[in-house]
């Protein structure tokens, strides 16, 4: 459903942008000034470091804890490492084997001069981009030659914890119509401050982000891509204490789609907010030169807070995530903001109130590939209901053609889905767009009726919101629970100890050459 | 497939309801009949077709109809089966512990505290272990509630701390210590691999090295969490799905109440034995 057909306050929409840029240009004026533990760690991944040594501790953490060591990180890692192989002629892989056997200390080590050290980092850093480059052309190219899915895609989950059972659920799902598998992480990863390394065959409700595990999955997802003509696209996790890290593993291994939301840490798994804030900013720079659509996370708000309510708060989110993302350079087309259907459905006219917040997200973020998420909340148990719940929220999608499709199961609440449960979601989705093909195109919404007065009560919430946060800056307003009613401490949370002053002689190769692109 | 759902046979059931013979309803008392869907890990064709009937009669299904079958993906096919049941339950023979019936509201829960406990009651809740989940402690404590039931929070007479997701049972009950609570509530979601269980029995554990057990009410609620299996990993209740926050303040209170019975009743006791 193209064209605006809800009557929206052109001037209230540009407002609210300009309201919601002063926002992030505030927090990203903090985060220009720091770097943290973990976006070092995406560095030197970025430059080639990976592997665990033998008791089995991943080697960017063991190089960016002794770089921290002595405050070495105020210059960045990409200043040791570059000095490291003047010095040991060797390759940032080979030496960070060293340090974590313990041979050397690469803080100790004579200083070269500085413009060479930056010369044969950059030299290295532009191997690592003509790969990434490479991921995002093949991507490309078989989209181009294939065609791509008109309309939703739809996106399906799988949790089995194993990853290699992972794979057998993400191929039956694909060839029953799934256009994106996204594989869940194992609860609590969030929270670790390493990425684990190599396949694994054991999580707890989903399956650990590895890189071996990105690529097993991407690799199974291409045999399918190329037997059924259609791409299908990856999703994973890039939230919590390693998201630059995972940014970077995904852009070498060719995830496509990766949920990306620092508020979404600090809320619901209380990370530490100035520690995320810098980590989501250099990972949305690497997504958005990867070529990967981020989505954020303003649904889950609504799973804690009543989604009737609280659906100001969600705009005034889209907003801000939306400034963000620019300063990331993430363009309009890679900005899967989040939205949701969790209305309780005993509310008179909860549908129209759906339907309204769905078109008026799509008018206002014309460009963005809507990231739709179903019931959760309301979800009971009663699956024959719950099948009939997805339904709706599938007709709502249809109609103001959100892109990305998060299927509801009608199990939600009861189990990670089965590859029955996915099928019946899937073919509850075809039907819907089948059969309501065009309907969106030949609905017009009365002036002034309940749908149209919906949006407009929204967004003048959403707006009235934006005012306020601005007035105190994010981080206060975060402290006053202005998101899905959870208050959050500025210097409360998990993290803060990884974040670190930049010095003016800060270096990271990446920043620029994935900016100047 | 479809040609037979509709028998048009005579069909002799028993007219009475057997308390000791009690099978599922369909539409007439004692005719068994129940649905079951299921995948198979097998090709969609009629050998697998006869699978899914074999397994169906050894699970107590009588001729049992596969009235849609799907092939999923090469290799796994989807059945959905009516049929009838032969199993039944004696149902005058099963043992249950009863929770109690009478559910109070919000201000009669206050009320009761303020008459026989006489003093604000501490409630600390949080989703222990790693499970992340908060949907089923907020609509327990929040003070918005879930579907019209307001949480613990709004409640007078309670104190409630909500410590939300992923937090350490060592830390919960660190807290619970300096708070001084009377309650611990803990959610679980996540049942994969029975991490649950593990979750629950550690906290037990814990709890009882440090000789607090006694000192806490200890309840759990989820939405794979009953009373009995709360009782059977050592908990003093468990809630699960469609209880709300007025059964567990319910349930607190009288439990809180009788404890302090007994302990009056103990000092009292204790008193007048001659030593």
């Amino acid at each position: 459903m193209a064209g605006n057909k809800i009557n929206l306050d052109g001037s209230l929409v540009d407002h609210a942008r300009i309201i919601a840029k002063e926002i992030a240009d505030d927090v990203q004026n903090y985060i220009n000034r720091h770097t943290t533990v973990s976006v070092e760690r995406a560095v030197v991944r970025l430059l080639g470091v990976d592997g665990v040594d033998t008791m089995g501790v991943p080697l960017p953490n063991i190089l960016i804890q002794q770089l921290n060591e002595k405050r070495g990180l105020t210059l960045g890692s990409a200043f040791y490492i570059g000095n490291a192989m003047l010095e040991l002629q060797k390759s940032p892989l080979a030496i960070a084997g060293q340090v974590a056997q313990g041979k050397i200390n690469i803080l100790n080590l004579p200083i070269h001069n500085r413009r060479e050290i930056r010369a044969i980092v950059m030299d290295k850093a532009c191997e690592t981009i003509a790969l990434i480059r490479e991921n995002k052309a093949w991507r490309e190219n078989f989209i181009t030659e294939h065609g791509d899915q008109e309309g939703q895609l739809l996106y399906v989950i799988v949790a089995t914890g194993n990853i290699y059972e992972d794979i057998v659920q993400a191929k039956a799902a694909s060839r029953q119509g799934a256009d994106i598998i996204a594989v869940i992480r194992s609860t609590g990863q969030s929270l670790l401050d390493y990425v684990p390394f190599g396949a694994t065959t054991e999580g707890f409700g989903g399956t650990f982000a590895t890189q071996e595990n990105f690529r097993l999955m991407r690799k199974a997802l291409d045999e399918e891509s190329i037997k059924l003509g259609r791409y299908i696209r990856l999703c994973n996790y890039c939230s919590g204490l390693c998201m630059p890290e995972i940014a970077a593993i995904g852009a070498l291994e060719r995830l496509d789609v990766m949920l990306n939301d620092a508020l979404y840490g600090i809320l619901f798994r209380d990370i530490n907010m100035k520690r995320t804030m810098i980590d989501q900013h250099f990972s949305r720079l690497i997504n958005a030169f990867a070529g990967v659509i981020i989505n954020t996370g303003e649904d889950n708000y609504l799973t804690t807070s009543d989604a009737y309510e609280e659906a100001g708060t969600v705009l005034a989110s889209q907003f801000i995530n939306e400034q963000l993302a620019l300063q990331a350079c993430i363009p309009e087309e890679q900005m899967g903001l989040g939205h949701a259907f969790e209305i309780n459905p005993e509310i008179k006219n909860g549908f129209l109130f759906e339907l309204a917040q769905a078109q008026m997200a799509r008018q206002i973020f014309p460009r963005a590939p809507l990231k739709y998420m179903p019931p959760t909340k309301h979800m009971t148990g009663n699956v024959f209901k719950g099948h009939i719940q997805d339904a709706l929220f599938n007709i709502v999608s249809v109609l103001t053609d959100q892109r990305i499709q998060l299927l509801g199961m009608f199990t939600e609440a009861i189990h990670t889905p089965f590859m029955s449960d996915r099928f019946l979601a899937i073919e509850n989705a075809h039907y819907i767009r089948t059969t309501m093909k065009d309907l969106g195109n030949e609905i017009l919404f009365k002036p002034d009726g309940i749908i149209e007065n919906r949006a407009r009560e929204v967004l003048a919430n959403a707006y009235h919101l934006l005012e306020r946060i601005s007035q105190d800056g994010l981080f206060k307003s975060l402290e006053n629970g202005i998101f899905a009613g959870t208050k959050r401490q500025m210097d409360g949370g998990k993290g803060l100890e990884g974040v670190i002053e930049k010095d003016p002689e800060y270096f990271n190769p990446f920043i620029d050459l994935m900016k100047r692109s | 497939m479809c040609a037979g759902v509709y028998s048009l046979e005579k069909k002799f059931y028993g007219q009475t309801l057997d308390l000791t013979k009690i099978l599922p309803y369909g539409d007439t008392l004692n005719d068994g009949k129940i649905q079951l869907s299921f995948t198979l890990p097998l090709p969609c064709n009629d050998r697998s077709r006869e699978a899914a009937k074999i397994l169906a009669g050894k699970m107590g299904v009588s001729s049992p109809q596969i009235v849609y079958e799907k092939s999923l993906v090469e290799e796994f096919t989807y059945y959905i089966v009516y049929g009838t049941l032969e199993h039944f339950v004696d149902y005058t023979s099963i043992q249950v512990t009863d929770m109690d019936e009478e559910v109070f509201t919000m201000d009669e829960t206050d009320e009761f505290i303020r008459q026989h406990i006489g003093r604000k009651i501490v409630v600390v809740g949080a989703s222990t272990g790693t499970d992340a989940h908060t949907v089923g402690i907020d609509a327990i404590m929040n003070m918005k509630g879930f579907a019209g039931h307001y949480g613990l929070e709004r409640y007078d007479m309670i104190e409630a701390f909500n410590l939300g997701s992923q937090v350490d049972n060592v830390d919960l009950l660190s807290r619970a210590a300096e708070l001084n609570a009377d309650v611990i509530l803990v959610s679980q979601t996540v049942t994969q691999k029975d991490i649950h269980i593990y979750n629950l029995t550690e906290l037990v554990e814990i709890l009882e090295a440090e000789g607090m057990r006694q000192k806490i009410l200890l309840i759990c609620g989820g939405p794979r969490i009953d009373n009995e299996l709360a009782k059977e990993v050592g908990f003093d209740a468990g809630f699960g799905p469609g209880k709300f926050a007025d059964h567990v303040a319910t349930f607190i209170v009288k439990e809180l109440a009788r404890r302090r019975q007994i302990n009056l009743r103990i000092s009292r006791e204790s008193a007048v034995i001659p030593r």
